[in-house]
């Protein structure tokens, strides 16, 4: 089994919205990225992985196995990180760690303590007093002591200080590094991908635009920005996102389209820049 | 081994991996059969992407810098080390091809050419 997971053609209808026949597929060992704005379906995807929606089409495997006939398994293996933390408010870390144990045949109460320990989760302290990042911890350190060979995360890193983000990254990575494990991570703060996702999926409106390593992702574009004159109608075609004001423009093009216009200034895209530009499309702005 | 990366290189990541290492196997701080840090660890260390360590590793070996044992990791080739500076000969000859050229382009004469890669080489030295 050398894919953690497997999305194969799935689609997912619901009154003006359609996720539409996704295939996406993350290999053991590594980190993938999924961009893109609000509504474009990330956390409907994440819903469907984990069977708390129905697929309408297609097939959901994870570790090897149909999501749906082996959920069981599967939850066995596979921690979540939610936006909002999903335990209840007035236990303490301690009573959380014990009442979510029994759902799982391979939790480690030494491993929890000791987590709880190195995150600085004070065990007698109650649910409702954490902070944001301290529940991210919290949910991290479940899902490490159960075992989990897949990590998902939806949006782990808004409301995060920058200190936090940069441990949480750290954290992932080490999670990571036996190979073994992957991590599906939904996220708005691209510049957290950029540092450390092996792949990513970009998603909008429900359409896959890109999935794959997010290098090529990124060696595809080249930013291109100059003056109005140097813009021709031929160039304005193949730009995505332009950007015109009265002293230049600016939009991405593909890489290799880009020689073409070495009269332009041409520069590095972030992800950032290809969620924007697609957002506006090809053409007149 | 030391690497540093930075954001505000020309040169992609894995290339400015590629380049410290070379860079470290020529000046003889990596030694021949030293073990390299793992694909994972070092993605680690440096915060960035395994696939970005494994392709400056497996460009590396196609290269000839590294070799890769089957489940134990990379090291820096054995027993030729002339090979190794063979490759960096070829280099310099690649890029010197690339001076002359754009210098016919720009109608130096030849012997312009040689008196400033001279002056840059003084410059290099001294700086």
């Amino acid at each position: 089994m050398d894919n953690i997971l497997e999305i194969i053609h799935v689609s997912k209808q619901f009154p003006g919205f359609l996720l539409n026949d996704l295939s996406i597929t993350l290999p053991k060992g590594f980190i993938m990225g999924l961009v893109g704005q609000n509504g474009a379906g990330k956390t409907t995807l994440i819903r469907l992985i984990l069977n708390m929606l129905e697929k309408d089409a297609g097939e959901i495997r994870v570790f090897g196995q149909d999501n749906i006939i082996h959920e069981h398994l599967i939850k066995e293996k596979t921690g979540v990180v939610f936006d909002q933390i999903f335990y209840a408010e007035d236990w303490t870390i301690r009573d959380t760690g014990n009442a979510i144990s029994v759902f799982y045949e391979n939790w480690d109460h030494d491993l929890f303590r000791q987590l709880s320990e190195r995150f600085k989760l004070p065990s007698n302290k109650k649910i409702e007093s954490l902070s944001r990042g301290m529940k991210i911890k919290l949910m991290l350190a479940c899902a490490f002591s159960h075992d989990a060979r897949l990590l998902i995360l939806d949006e782990p890193t808004s409301g995060l200080d920058p200190v936090s983000r940069d441990e949480l990254l750290e954290l992932l990575q080490e999670f990571i590094k036996d190979g073994e494990r992957s991590v599906l991570f939904s996220t708005h703060i691209t510049a957290d991908l950029e540092q450390i996702a092996d792949y990513i999926t970009f998603l909008q409106e429900g359409n896959m635009i890109y999935t794959g390593s997010m290098e090529e992702l990124l060696d595809k574009y080249q930013k291109i920005k100059g003056r109005i004159p140097d813009l021709t109608w031929e160039l304005e075609q193949r730009i995505l996102g332009l950007r015109k004001t009265d002293l230049g423009f600016e939009g991405l093009v593909l890489r290799r389209d880009a020689a073409h216009y070495n009269n332009c200034i041409l520069d590095k895209v972030t992800i950032d820049d290809i969620v924007i530009s697609h957002s506006k499309g090809r053409g007149q702005s | 081994m030391d690497i540093i990366i930075t954001n505000n290189s020309e040169l992609p990541i894995f290339a400015q991996i590629k380049e410290q290492i070379k860079d470290q196997i020529l000046s003889g701080e990596l030694k021949e059969n030293d073990m390299l840090p793992s694909l994972r660890q070092l993605a680690k260390d440096l915060k960035i992407s395994v696939l970005t360590t494994t392709r400056a590793y497996n460009e590396l070996e196609q290269e000839g810098f590294l070799t890769s044992r089957q489940g134990k990791g990379f090291y820096v080739m054995s027993g030729n080390s002339w090979l190794i500076k063979e490759r960096f000969i070829q280099e310099v000859e690649a890029n010197l091809q690339n001076a002359i050229q754009a210098a016919r382009r720009a109608s130096m004469s030849d012997e312009e050419l040689v008196q400033l890669l001279k002056l840059l080489m003084e410059v290099e030295d001294n700086g």
